[in-house]
């Protein structure tokens, strides 16, 4: 399965004169985890936008789960699952309404749904939360919770969109776990974050310095290639002079 | 269809379990009828009279007894002179008075002209007014009868308030009531609504999803008309059980509006908050865009046809014009949909210009 489930070509999005995505291209292979990098700003989001449909793209070309974004953007949308850098569950709701929502959204037969549904919970330890209101957890449940649900309807791709913000290490831990999980099970997983040490944990990674793609490969490869130590390291030599130029602009 | 069902149920989950707004939503048109109705008032009642009688003789006295005996009018002083009405007005005791001519009856008995004074507090030019007229209507029915027993010919002009035969307020302020109640509830709510959505984030994940446009507005409004069917139901039995305003027509016909103009409210507030990002802008919006001109231009304080030409123009876009020219006409006039079909069509068209226009902005991808 080296096909590429999401290829992006000269991929631009200005908004007025300002150009938040730079012409960038990449791919992303079938079934693995794909990490975002750059500092807030460089452009991550945008691209996930444009990527899931909710942003159109002022130049380029990009296909998604092998639907065009300008023209089968209905289509994309059946086979992706999102997870927004806010919380995408609703507070008001306990976490089975929350699960019986987006399973009605995403058409789930009625027996199939409760069987996933009781997977997860369990799985999740939510049984005994299962009917109280989403906003009185926790956070790292809720966001775990918020991510199972993304892939409630087991998509070929799902975005997660900084999903790891504000969240403890141990949370952070067990969240990756069910990236892997999803991994494993075949979905292909495209995720932004600004935690260095979880760019780690992907297969391929990216780092985006203000809107341009500065490097794409394996977090050990682009290592080596930079004669870094970390990830870190290598972020903060691309990320500098982007930065130092910013402030020289500014100035 | 498994899709808009679970949205309609998530939507009444946030409706009922927003304790705080449930609240406001089921008493805000009752508490709002009740208050308007019984404080707005430009109809005559209790109104308080001074006599400047310098002779009082047999004719005077007659007149004074008229109009106490008129019901409308509470005889507050008495008194010789002029004098004291400065204080009595000021003061706000008197809102009328009546000054007879010295030697009213014996002037009047030999056939000259007897000048009555007629003052009233015009602070409040409407209400003033009114109160004079009923003043002049006591005494031209006196005068009437003098003139009948002395034989002489004259033209008796008799005046009937048609619809609203004793010039109730609350039946002209009632039916525009529902006007703005209903107007806040629905604009207002499904712009929180859908901007709130906004705000936490849950709007891009619906948008992301398969959900059409249609079905997330549809999820939206539903639940809303539903409210304001019970909205347009309370506030109709206020009006009727409080107020006694008269239903002449066919209640099927006013509920059947009623949604009409909910619809066409709805989508205003759908439109607001597809172009506004957070709750407070979209509130402002909400405001903006119907309640003031719902109050100012609509005809329901202000009679339209005293506006401005340029004011005349706006308010022709303003729905709750239509909507309050029609639930009069039902609710006072008893009119069928043949009388007030041309302002159904154009709540009609306005219905489906506003939904047409807010499902494209909200096609329009988020920015």
């Amino acid at each position: 399965m080296t096909d590429a489930t999401i290829r992006a070509t000269k991929l631009t999005r200005r908004f007025g004169s300002f150009v938040a995505v730079d012409g960038i291209t990449f791919e992303v292979r079938s079934g693995e985890v794909f990490g975002f990098l750059g500092a807030n700003g460089a452009g991550k989001t945008t691209v996930i936008r444009m990527l899931t449909g909710l942003l159109a793209p002022s130049a380029g070309q990009a296909s998604v789960a092998g639907h065009d974004v300008y023209r089968e953007s209905e289509a994309i949308k059946r086979d992706i699952g999102y997870m927004s850098q806010r919380f995408s569950l609703y507070d008001d709701l306990s976490p089975l309404e929350n699960i019986r929502l987006y399973g009605g959204i995403y058409d789930i037969e009625r027996t199939e749904l409760r069987r996933r549904t009781d997977t997860m919970l369990e799985r999740l330890g939510l049984t005994r939360v299962q009917n109280d209101s989403v906003g009185s957890l926790p956070l790292g449940w809720k966001q775990k919770l918020a991510l199972s649900v993304a892939l409630l309807h087991r998509p070929r791709i799902v975005f997660l969109d900084e999903p790891t913000s504000g969240v403890d290490p141990i949370t952070r831990r067990q969240f990756w776990e069910l990236i892997y999980e999803a991994s494993h099970a075949g979905t292909t997983v495209l995720v932004t974050t600004h935690y260095m040490d979880e760019a780690e944990y992907c297969d391929r990674i990216s780092i985006m310095v203000a809107g341009r793609i500065a490097a794409i490969g394996t977090p050990a490869d682009l290592k080596q290639a930079a004669g870094a130590e970390s990830i870190d390291e290598l972020f903060v030599q691309l990320a500098r002079p982007a930065s130092d130029q910013a402030a020289a602009g500014a100035r | 269809m498994n899709a808009l069902l679970g949205l309609l149920r998530k939507e009444w989950y946030h409706i009922l379990r927003d304790r705080r707004t449930l609240f406001v939503i089921v008493f805000y048109p009752i508490v709002q009828v009740m208050l308007f109705g019984s404080s707005v008032r430009t109809d005559v009642r209790n109104v308080r009279l001074a006599i400047v009688d310098p002779t009082p003789d047999a004719t005077t006295l007659e007149l004074r007894n008229r109009f106490s005996a008129s019901g409308v009018f509470r005889i507050v002083s008495v008194t010789p002179t002029d004098a004291p009405l400065d204080h009595l007005f000021q003061t706000d005791t008197a809102q009328v008075a009546v000054a007879f001519q010295p030697r009213f009856g014996e002037r009047l008995s030999r056939g000259e002209p007897a000048q009555v004074l007629v003052f009233s507090d015009a602070t409040e030019p409407n209400s003033g007014t009114s109160r004079q007229i009923y003043v002049r209507s006591v005494l031209q029915a006196y005068q009437n009868e003098l003139g009948l027993r002395a034989g002489a010919l004259q033209i008796v002009p008799r005046v009937r308030s048609r619809f609203n035969p004793t010039r109730v307020s609350a039946n002209l302020f009632v039916p525009g009531l529902m006007a703005i109640i209903l107007t806040i509830i629905a604009a207002l709510m499904t712009a929180l609504s859908l901007t709130r959505e906004k705000e936490t984030g849950t709007m891009e994940v619906l948008l992301v999803s398969p959900l059409r446009p249609w079905q997330i507005i549809v999820g939206k409004i539903s639940p809303y008309l539903v409210i304001g069917f019970l909205s347009v139901l309370s506030v109709y039995g206020v009006a009727r059980i409080v107020f006694h305003v008269p239903m002449q027509g066919s209640l099927a016909l006013l509920i059947a509006e009623g949604m009409l103009f909910i619809l066409v409210s709805l989508s205003l507030g759908i439109l607001v908050s597809a172009r506004t990002s957070s709750q407070r802008v979209a509130m402002l919006g909400a405001m903006m865009a119907t309640m003031l001109p719902t109050q100012m231009l609509s005809g329901l304080v202000f009679p339209i046809e005293s506006m401005p030409r340029a004011l005349q123009w706006v308010s022709l876009i303003v729905p709750a014009r239509w909507f309050i020219v029609i639930v009069r006409g039902i609710m006072l006039k008893g009119v069928g949909l043949s009388y007030v079909w041309q302002e159904t069509m154009i709540l009609a068209a306005m219905a489906l210009v506003l939904l047409v226009a807010s499902t494209q902005s909200f096609k329009v991808r988020l920015q």
